[in-house]
């Protein structure tokens, strides 16, 4: 393990106490030279939060991941194309907030569904920003995914051994899309509701598969008051568990394969020999 | 990639990455700055751009022009351009179907050791073809309506019908104006040719392959009437749309 692990950094390390701390404790010490009940206090309360990491880590045995994955060496000539990534992630934190308020007031029922969402835009507090928040946190994050996915692409880091990641991604963008079409219903204007329709029928008209998954969408041959129930459930529950899942995955094999460098570097064999040595 | 690219790879790597820098602080620092960008723009566009909410959904009209959000647009657009019928199922679903499998499988058949960008000629001059082919369509369905909308200038007092028409998919078969496949006759001055009368039989009786819409006049004969009074209105010399507005609205007032 502790070959995995790598060291911490200098000003991580625990300081050595100072001369001048040694001295202080001895003086309020009682005289028979144990440490006095002020004493006790004042290293516990300075030691509690090492104390709790310690508790935790005893039981867990988290720390040896922890400065694994935050220790770890990124490659030389990491930029700033490599936030792209974590940025993405950071766009579906987003969404998954600002989801769960508008989820207090949302109500996935076909008559109540435009009141519920006309009374979050224009009578709770600060509700139009959330739902804009909400809305325009798509686009964005849609806009990172695919600018990540180029990063990725043009760098080559689909190749081995990170083909598994590349596949990862792509069920992601996917997914993604489907949190698009699932969430475009929910207000239920109607913009939303013609263009969902015309996308459900459009999924019908592929061969094989397409009816049963028309029918599926639309929770029966009609587009009914259970097809926005539907939508719902696979929107807040279902598709971003799976994303959660995936990202999850998806990190993993981040952490343990390391990311790229870019392709025009080419490691210094100066060093190399030197290493060697 | 053999074994032995395989293992020059992993060395080289291992290598390049003794010389980096440690994830925390460096890498940490330029993700938090991004995600702040992030939540700025985020915010930014939310509060300029808002959150509208159209008019409530309706399913008894069958008038209102689909738009999907703008990712789709490409989707939508790909109908559009795909004319012959027969094709159509492969604008919705085959090119797509195609095009993510190959996304996805990437890995498994692009198997060159190269992976500077410059020496994989084939793979970026996909790539910048798919770039620019989907941004090509997203900005032609941003312009255009969708798919189901016929772009011609017409009188209010037939608007709706030609809502309606847009609808029932008479463009499948039938070019009005610049909208429509040319499998049937152009109806773009379908009114010099047939009056009232011959188009409601052309509906109600028609040749095939063209299907009847008796169903249509059945069950909601006032969009069927709306329907008739545009096609029957394609003419060569159309009233323009803003003179008869005031005539509309007077007649609307007198009622
Ligand atoms: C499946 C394809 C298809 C669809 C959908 C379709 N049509 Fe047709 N239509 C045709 C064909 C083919 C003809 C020519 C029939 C013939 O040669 O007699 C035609 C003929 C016509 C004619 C007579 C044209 C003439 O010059 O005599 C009219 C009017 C017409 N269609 C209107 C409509 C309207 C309105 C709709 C939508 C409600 C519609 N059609 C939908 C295929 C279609
Ligand atoms: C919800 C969507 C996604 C999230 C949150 C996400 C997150 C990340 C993060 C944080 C990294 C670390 C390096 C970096 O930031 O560039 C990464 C790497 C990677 N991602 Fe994603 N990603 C997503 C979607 C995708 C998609 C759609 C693809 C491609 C189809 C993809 C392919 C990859 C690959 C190949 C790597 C390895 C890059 C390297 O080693 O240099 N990811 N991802």
């Amino acid at each position: 393990m502790s070959k995995l692990t790598p060291p911490l950094p200098k000003f991580l390390r625990p300081a050595p106490p100072r001369p001048s701390e040694k001295e202080r404790s001895s003086d309020n010490g009682e005289p028979n030279g144990k440490p006095g009940r002020a004493d006790k206090l004042r290293e516990s309360a300075g030691e509690g939060g090492a104390q709790v990491v310690g508790w935790l880590d005893e039981r867990t045995g988290a720390s040896p991941f922890l400065r694994g994955a935050l220790y770890r060496k990124v490659p030389k000539g990491t930029n700033w194309f490599y936030t792209l990534g974590s940025a993405t992630m950071f766009a579906f934190v987003s969404q998954a907030v600002t989801g769960v308020f508008l989820a207090m007031y949302y109500n996935p029922d076909a008559t109540r569904a435009y009141e519920s969402a006309s009374h979050i835009t224009n009578e709770v507090f600060l509700g139009e920003l959330v739902r804009g928040m909400h809305k325009w946190g798509s686009t964005v994050m849609i806009v990172l995914l695919f600018l990540h996915m180029a990063r990725t692409f043009v760098f080559g880091a689909y190749k081995y051994p990170r083909e598994l990641n590349w596949v990862i991604g792509v069920v992601l963008l996917v997914l993604t899309l489907a949190m698009g079409l699932t969430g475009y219903l929910l207000p239920f204007d109607q913009r939303s509701y013609w263009a969902t329709i015309v996308a459900v029928n459009l999924n019908a008209s592929a061969p094989l598969i397409g009816p049963f998954l028309a029918d599926f969408l639309r929770g029966g041959g009609e587009f009914s008051a259970t097809t926005i129930t539907r939508f719902y459930a696979l929107h807040m529950l279902l598709i971003p568990g799976l994303i959660a899942a995936l990202i999850g995955a998806h990190l993993y094999l981040v952490a343990k394969l390391g990311t790229t460098a870019p392709p025009w570097l080419r490691a210094e064999k100066k060093e190399l020999t030197k290493e060697e040595i | 990639m053999n074994a032995r690219e395989k293992e020059e790879y992993l060395r080289e790597y291992s290598i390049l990455k003794t010389q980096g820098k440690p994830f925390f602080p460096y890498a940490v620092f330029k993700d938090t700055a991004m995600a702040a960008i992030t939540l700025g723009v985020i915010i930014l566009m939310a509060v300029l751009l808002g959150a509208e909410l159209g008019p409530k959904a309706d399913p008894t009209t069958t008038t209102y022009s689909p738009r999907p959000e703008w990712y789709f647009f490409f989707l939508f657009e790909l109908l559009r351009v795909v004319k012959p019928p027969e094709l159509v199922f492969m604008a919705t679903l085959g090119i797509p179907t195609i095009w993510l499998m190959m996304l996805l499988l990437l890995p498994f058949y692009d198997l060159g050791p190269e992976r500077h960008p410059l020496k994989r000629p084939i793979a970026m001059i996909g790539a910048v073809a798919t770039v620019v082919g989907m941004a090509y369509l997203t900005i032609l369905g941003a312009v255009a309506g969708s798919p189901a909308v016929i772009e011609l200038e017409v009188a209010p007092r037939y608007e709706e019908g030609k809502l309606v028409t847009a609808s029932q998919g008479c463009l499948g078969c039938h070019k009005i104006g610049e909208s429509g496949n040319t499998l049937g006759p152009n109806l773009t001055h379908i009114g010099d040719r047939l009056g009232r009368d011959a188009i409601v039989r052309t509906l109600l009786n028609p040749t095939a392959p063209m299907p009847p819409y008796v169903d249509l006049q059945e069950e909601s004969p006032e969009q069927f009437e709306q329907l008739v009074g545009f096609v029957a209105s394609l003419k060569e010399e159309m009233p323009p749309p803003e003179e008869s507005e005031p005539a509309e609205q007077a007649s609307a007032e007198q009622k």
